[in-house]
């Protein structure tokens, strides 16, 4: 890669070929982070993931890992795929039949003593909440556990990053904000470095840090989620995507008495319906453009928690010719707001000007 | 009842397992996972054995086993007599004659194996060896012992290929299934059907117990 590594980079990737897998893609996965690759189904999301796994070879390709080289085509070099600290969760778990739980993952801990190696099990199987499944083999549990089997799998090898191919694409519906949750949890709890791969763009708001917009094999955009999403120039999404801000936010603290909490993106603070998370837990926030409403002065009377100074950064054309998106600052934290172009007459809204932006706390939807 | 005949037929099948699994293991796996050209052909090698008429066989490894052809000379200088009508002669004919019996069901367990298992276990670190040994051998071990099994009977029960190349040599060629034609041929009925049926029990339990320990290790749960 022509750039200086970046050290804190857990993956470089720049993938190139014309046949038979259209591939033209160059992204960074920061550490500590998850990197959604999003695209819609036959874009060349998983053929990226599988190659830097090793398991794909396309025909010009450069993966590093930690400043450690994995594929570096024009060298002629590759790591073959059982020598890369990698996890991978496969769509459908790919779970080994003949093996129990305790035996999968002891089969991904390779040499080590045997205490320690049963021990490290022990660990994995309470990391995934697989207590007393440890001897059951994968026929007899259920989506949700194989799934959880397959992670703890994945963890074993202590990766330095973990790959997953839609790994909620099989699971109940109501089952996956369960999931998407404890999924964050354990990213944040062992500091992992994530790439998932997903055609649906709730994990990439819900879930993800980073994203990489993949289609017809080639980079669309890339860079934060928090950025993309307030940048509302999202390709592809036209029609499938409601302009949003989808920011971590901090707890900052419960009032129990008025049953609200109150939490901190940045310079951004809002009072939201009491969510269930500890004070100083990181949550993912989505408000949506058409929820914020602007005022020029602050009103009265109203049953409103949330009434944030802002200031205009730029009014963009909506999908509606009456529709106007109007592009926020708090401070240095993105807001969006879609109002009617009346509105913006009437308001002179233009660039720096300030601008009161009216939040119910209901319509801050807050992903724990 | 020879039993002469017997054991050596048993000792062939023995045999002939032994050498043509691992063989045929090696073989069946190319064909279930190497990206090639040319797979139909070999394919269609490996089956010709089982459409192709015994004598026909026979007459072309007789050629090979004779003194004139370079494997003839070989395995006179390595044993020190010729290849034809010997044990070790019947032994090289029995594997060959078996080769789809012995490939075709290990090719059909591998080809079973979903691809991603493979490419998992590889993820977990496994070098390719390992992933043969604790992914691909458990998970075709059905087929690995129907191959067993098909081939040891398969062995017992040949006949025309054995008359061929082998001859009726007691002890040395005259396996149980020439020995029965031999008795038939002497009009001693009892002792053909005493034999024929000693064959019949041996396969058919055989099979069975194939039967049986495939399902059984096919299971996982």
């Amino acid at each position: 890669m022509t750039e200086t590594p970046n050290v804190r980079a857990a993956l470089l990737v720049r993938l190139r070929q014309s046949a038979p897998i259209p591939l033209d893609v160059e992204f960074a996965v920061p550490s500590g982070s998850i990197t959604a690759l999003f695209g819609p189904s036959g874009s060349g999301k998983t053929t990226v993931l599988r190659s830097i796994a090793g398991l794909y070879a396309p025909l010009e390709a450069e993966v590093v890992s930690a400043g450690e080289r994995w594929t570096d085509s024009a060298a002629g070099y590759s790591l073959p795929t059982h020598r890369r600290r990698v996890g991978f969760v496969f769509q459908d778990y790919a779970l080994f039949p003949h093996l129990t739980v305790r035996e999968q993952i002891g089969l991904a801990l390779g040499n080590r003593p045997a205490g320690a190696r049963q021990a490290r099990i022990d660990e994995l199987l309470a990391l995934a909440r697989l207590d007393g499944l440890a001897d059951r083999k994968p026929a007899t549990l259920s989506g949700g556990q194989q799934q959880r089997v397959a992670l703890a799998r994945a963890l074993a090898r202590d990766p330095a990053v973990l790959l997953l191919d839609e790994p909620f694409a099989s699971v109940d519906w109501a089952l996956r904000d369960a999931l998407r949750h404890e999924l964050r949890s354990l990213q944040r709890a062992l500091s992992l470095s994530v790439v998932i791969v997903t055609h649906d763009f709730e994990d990439v708001v819900k879930l993800a840090t980073d994203l990489v917009m993949i289609d017809g094999g080639a980079v669309v955009a890339a860079g934060t989620v928090e950025a993309l999403t307030a940048s509302a120039a999202l390709p592809g999404l036209a029609g499938h995507w409601e302009p949003a801000v989808a920011l971590d936010a901090v707890v900052a603290a419960h009032d129990s008495r008025r049953q609200l909490t109150h939490l901190r993106a940045r310079d951004l603070q809002l009072s939201v319906p009491t969510i269930e998370a500890p004070v100083a837990a990181v949550v993912r926030i989505r408000i949506a453009a058409r929820e914020v409403i602007l005022a020029s002065q602050r009103p009265e009377g109203l049953s409103l928690h949330n009434v944030i100074q802002a200031r205009v950064l730029r009014v963009e054309p909506a999908s509606h010719p009456a529709l106007r998106l109007v592009h926020l600052a708090v401070g240095d934290t993105p807001l969006l707001s879609l109002v009617t172009a009346d509105a913006v007459q009437s308001l002179k809204l233009a660039a720096d000007a300030p601008v009161l932006a009216l939040v119910k706390a209901v319509s801050v939807e807050a992903f724990a | 009842m020879d039993w002469t005949a017997l054991g050596l037929s048993l000792r062939l099948g023995l045999a002939t397992v032994a050498i043509l699994l691992p063989l045929a293991f090696l073989l069946a796996r190319w064909l279930a996972y190497g990206r090639f050209k040319g797979r139909g052909f070999v394919e269609a090698l490996v089956a010709l054995p089982l459409i192709l008429p015994p004598t026909v066989i026979g007459f072309y490894l007789l050629t090979a086993f004779g003194q004139q052809s370079p494997l003839g000379q070989f395995f006179q200088s390595l044993l020190g007599r010729p290849l034809a009508f010997s044990f070790e002669g019947l032994v090289l004919a029995s594997v060959l004659v078996n080769l789809p019996f012995a490939v075709q069901p290990m090719q059909n367990a591998l080809a079973a194996i979903p691809g991603n298992l493979r490419d998992a276990a590889r993820c977990c670190g496994l070098a390719p060896l390992s992933v043969v040994r604790r992914i691909e051998f458990p998970l075709a071990l059905p087929g690995i012992a129907t191959a067993a099994v098909l081939t040891f009977a398969h062995t017992l029960g040949e006949f025309g290929v054995v008359l061929m190349v082998g001859g009726s040599i007691p002890g040395e060629t005259r396996t149980i299934a020439i020995a029965i034609y031999d008795r038939v041929q002497a009009f001693d009925d009892r002792s053909a059907g005493v034999m024929a049926l000693v064959l019949l029990v041996l396969s058919l339990v055989a099979l069975g117990i194939t039967n049986t320990l495939a399902r059984r290790m096919a299971r996982h749960d």
